[in-house]
């Protein structure tokens, strides 16, 4: 019996073709898409409300809505609009001086502090705790909280005359020319406690056995420091850019809460003209245009980014 | 411990100057909270109430100015509180899940699947808001608890993929071979095998989401108005409610209530905060 | 307890490239099967196959007499040891013994008594509520087994269970599993790198390199009779000597290989029959032969074999005979010679090859010509 059983192999048959054979092969599909049954709702999620909202907003942002929306297809004519609103070119404008200095500061700081924080201090742990708490709060926190330092009459102002500085003048709150520097002053308190939190960690990533050679070699801190480690962290230098530059373009929270756009426009950033457009002045159609120009921001600075630092991490190796 | 060379003073004041730099806005809260509206014309950010003095704290519980209503933070803060735990118990749940499929049960393009999901961490939210609010508007949820709790597992599940991925990827792929030969399907090795020794990246990913939900102000301002507002949305129509004299002391208490909750849980759990940053970060 | 058939199975990655290229092996109930071979010939590939943790690309893998190509692994009544020994961390380590048991929903009592069963057949009684964490890697891998001994399987899969642990322990593990499979009379599928696992381990060895089994058979008789230049030099220690020569014909028509001893030429009679050796006369051979099949004239008796007196490079003790390197055809060639008879570096001496047992290859193919 067995032998003939092995003679007459028909590989792809079971062999035993009995009922529970067949209900065999269907839990063996059940179980095998479990896991793709699983990930559905997120997967499904994804698609729906981020890719197809996505798509949604741009179709918004070709049409002429206004309170309503209205599927009438009207080509660029938004972005026309757009490009020809001063508000606009104002919150751009304020996005770019806000953009750099708060990440070129925020690095410089983070950077600073961390280098400091290297050097084997005793309270580390207390100091760094203190440096970053300023991430737990909310950006309306503090906003709220800057807003109120760096007022014009009873803030940062008064402290000084009260030191005797009478002559010390801070009202930058309310002067249209300097409005967006408050929110760079209170981003940077906000994040550079982060980005030291990660240039610790990548400092601290840093072979040991190499700063030793260089200075069995003769250099001195501050070279060591210029030649040797500032260059080994590119790529931490790569995610805090690319953390920064994305906090920076998303902005709104802070700057609603420190100067809500103003004195009047002065201060606006695309967030918050997308915000309004949209929600208060009943333009859905420019609203979603510059929803649409906040995301061609952000693929413009993140893409170039996330590429330099996979090349450079290729060259890394 | 290394000796105290005039290098090493100098670190330290540095150290503690900047520590002053951090602190000061903390310490101008608090202290302004406690002083009364004469006190803080009469003196100036620095210096200390005359007395402890809680009435601006009641005010900005109970009685404060929000817009129409003059009913203070407490109602925003219960509205916080119903919003954020289901959010983050709902979006902490998927992500552990999704991120055990994407580690252990991967198939063919999962991977461009997980970077598919990952983009939705990178974009500005701008550009989903009119369609949410429009899909949130359709099925009656404009303005509720249950819209906004929505919302965030939506755009926040993407985020606890990422975190529970990237750790059970460092869970031997040999455990769970060993449990799949011993019989033991897809839901009983992730309750008896992975969920015990998954502890820590809870703890992160709770941490991370509570703070980023209870923070939020953009989804709280657009997609909740009135009775669901969140605290954030509450403290700056308290804020900016400018019907006569700013109650600088009641803004302050205000802004600190609203900030307590993930001040406590960062004081408490801080390095999981840390390793919460580190971690989506670490990503690039 | 089955047997195990693995007809005609290929495996090809999602990316084309082809792991296993058509492999055959039948193996009787309760025979130990080894799986050797270096890093990329397929050995892991394929036990994971037979586990059903990968899937078949075409060909069909039996236990018993039931196809489990398409079963999950739990259906397959297999038990596998790991490399990592896989223990869950959060459990102890009668939990860990137990889990599969509690799967397939055995009465409590009864799991109480399988685990104390295989506790005291691997000493491990006095560890039953100790941590993963708090075990050594012998312990481990005993605790690895009883999971594993356990569920009473058909079929046991071990994937590099030694490897992990230092020599001292190898060693003591080896005699544990074998004396294990004496006991259990289990079927055992054993998936290592190692030749001497392979050897002292094995009823039946398979060599395989690049998705291909190069040699299937008893140890013995792979160490006799290699059927290529891969299994010849994978198995034994220290390995096969290779020698180039050209084979020739004396003028009784006896084959021999001429070998140049430091300058001096010299023939080496071969006792095979020419009409074999035909095509190959006049062309380059490799002729294998086993260290232990050249020594010195004391330890060889006289048997039947040839003197060459060579020139000794390098001389290594290793306790019970010493290894000697001379060099012939510019190739470094190893034999064992008792400790006393061994002369030092730099000097000559009588060795005596005894040919009965030594092997010809193609040097193109590397397959065994006589």
């Amino acid at each position: 019996m067995q032998a003939a059983a092995r003679h007459c192999r028909a590989p792809l048959f079971h062999s035993s073709l009995s009922i529970t054979g067949m209900s065999m092969s269907l839990k063996n599909v059940f179980e095998k898409t479990i896991p793709k049954l699983v990930l559905g709702p997120t997967l499904l999620s994804s698609l729906l409300f981020v890719y197809g909202f996505i798509f949604l907003t741009a179709y918004l942002s070709l049409t002429p809505s206004r309170m309503m929306p209205n599927f009438e297809f009207a080509g660029l004519q938004q972005y026309a609009a757009l490009f020809d609103n001063e508000r606009w070119w104002t919150s751009l404008a304020n996005l770019g001086i806000f953009g750099t200095l708060f990440i070129g500061i925020s690095v410089a700081l983070g950077l600073f502090l961390a280098i400091l924080l290297d050097q084997k201090i005793r309270a580390e742990g207390a100091l760094r705790a203190v440096y970053l708490y300023p991430m737990a709060l909310s950006f309306i926190v503090t906003g709220t909280a800057w807003k109120w330092m760096l007022n014009p009459s009873l803030g940062l102002e008064k402290v000084m005359h009260d030191c005797g500085w009478s002559s010390f003048h801070f009202d930058w709150l309310v002067n249209p020319d300097m409005a967006i520097y408050t929110v760079v002053i209170a981003g940077v308190w906000q994040s550079s406690g982060f980005v030291m939190a990660l240039f610790l960690a990548g400092l601290r990533g840093i072979d040991d056995d190499i700063i030793k050679a260089a200075q069995v070699d003769g250099a001195s801190l501050p070279t060591i420091y210029r030649r040797i480690v500032i260059p080994a962290m590119r790529p931490v230098f790569f995610s805090v850019l690319l953390i920064l530059s994305h906090i920076a373009i998303k902005s709104f929270d802070l700057v609603i809460a420190l100067t809500a756009g103003g004195p009047g426009n002065a201060s606006s950033v695309p967030a918050i003209f997308m915000y309004q457009f949209s929600f208060t002045r009943g333009q859905l159609g420019l609203g979603s245009a510059s929803a649409m120009m906040m995301l061609a921001t952000i693929v413009a600075v993140l893409v170039p980014l996330m590429y330099l630092e996979a090349r450079s991490n290729k060259a890394m190796r | 411990m290394k000796s105290m060379t005039p290098a090493r003073f100098i670190l330290y004041l540095l150290l503690a100057l900047f520590m002053l730099y951090y602190i000061a806005p903390l310490y101008v809260m608090v202290s302004t909270s406690f002083k009364t509206l004469d006190e803080i014309r009469s003196g100036n950010l620095l210096s200390l109430p005359h007395a402890i003095n809680g009435a601006a704290w009641q005010r900005a519980w109970s009685s404060a100015c929000t817009g129409t209503t003059c009913e203070g933070l407490q109602p925003f803060f219960w509205n916080s509180i119903k919003m954020v735990l289901p959010a983050v118990g709902i979006s902490t749940l998927l992500g552990a899940f999704n991120g055990y499929v994407f580690a252990h049960w991967r198939f063919r393009g999962s991977e461009w699947l997980f970077t598919g999901l990952l983009v939705g961490c990178f974009i500005p939210f701008q550009v989903v808001l009119l369609p949410m609010a429009g899909l949130l508007g359709q099925f009656g949820l404009a303005n509720t608890t249950v819209g906004l709790v929505f919302v965030h597992v939506v755009y926040g599940t993407a985020f606890t993929t990422l975190f529970f991925r990237n750790y059970y990827v460092g869970v031997p792929e040999e455990l769970i071979k060993a449990a799949r030969i011993d019989g033991a399907g897809f839901f009983l090795i992730f309750r008896k095998v992975v969920l015990p020794i998954s502890g820590p990246i809870f703890v992160v990913c709770i941490i991370w989401q509570f703070t980023q939900i209870w923070n939020d102000f953009l989804f709280g301002v657009v997609f909740a108005s009135g009775e669901a507002q969140p605290i954030t949305v509450g403290l700056n129509n308290l804020v900016n409610t400018s019907t006569g004299v700013q109650e600088h002391n009641v803004n302050m208490a205000a802004a600190i209530i609203a900030a307590l909750p993930t001040l406590l849980v960062y004081l408490v759990a801080g390095r999981y905060f840390v390793r919460g940053l580190t971690a989506g970060a670490v990503k690039g | 307890m089955a047997s195990l058939s693995i007809r005609q199975i290929r495996k090809v990655y999602t990316n084309g490239v082809e792991v296993l290229k058509g492999i055959d092996i039948e193996v009787q109930d309760g025979q130990f099967l080894i799986l050797v071979g270096g890093s990329g010939s397929g050995k892991s590939t394929l036990l994971n196959m037979i586990a059903g943790l990968e899937s078949v690309t075409s060909g069909e893998i039996r236990i018993g007499e039931r196809i489990v190509n398409e079963l999950q692994p739990k259906d397959r009544d297999i038990a596998m040891v790991f490399q990592s020994y896989a223990l869950y961390p959060s459990m102890t380590v009668r939990q860990n013994i137990a889990f599969g048991l509690g799967v397939k929903k055995v009465p409590r009592a009864e799991q109480d008594e399988i685990v104390e069963r295989v506790a005291q057949t691997l000493q491990i009684t006095h560890l039953l509520d100790r941590r993963p964490a708090q075990l050594s890697g012998g312990q481990r891998q005993r605790v690895a087994m009883g999971r594993a001994i356990a569920r009473k399987p058909a079929l046991f899969l071990f994937d590099e269970p030694l490897s992990n642990l230092d020599a001292k322990l190898r060693v003591e593990m080896r005699a544990e599993i074998k004396r294990l499979h004496q006991r259990l009379k289990s079927t055992i599928v054993y998936v290592t790198h190692d030749q001497i696992e392979a050897m002292t381990m094995g009823d039946l060895i398979a060599v395989m390199k690049d998705g291909v089994v190069q040699q299937l058979g008893t140890p013995q008789d792979i160490y006799d009779n290699p059927a290529n230049l891969f299994v010849a030099g994978f198995i034994g220690s220290p390995s096969m000597n290779f020698i180039k020569a050209e084979l020739g014909v004396d003028q009784a028509g006896a084959p021999f290989i001429a070998l140049d001893n430091a300058g001096r030429p010299m023939r080496l009679a071969l006792p095979f029959a020419a009409a074999a050796l035909s095509a190959y006369v006049g062309k380059t051979v490799i002729l294998g032969i086993r260290p232990e099949q050249i020594t010195d004239l004391g330890t060889a008796h006289g048997e039947a074999g040839q003197e060459l007196h060579c020139l000794i490079d390098l001389v290594e003790p290793t306790g019970p005979d010493t290894l000697l390197t001379t060099t012939l055809n510019g190739t470094a060639v190893t034999c064992r010679a008792h400790p006393r008879e061994a002369v030092l570096p730099g000097h000559s001496m009588a060795l005596a090859f005894n040919l009965s047992k030594a092997t010809l290859f193609d040097p193109e193919s590397g397959q065994r010509i006589a």
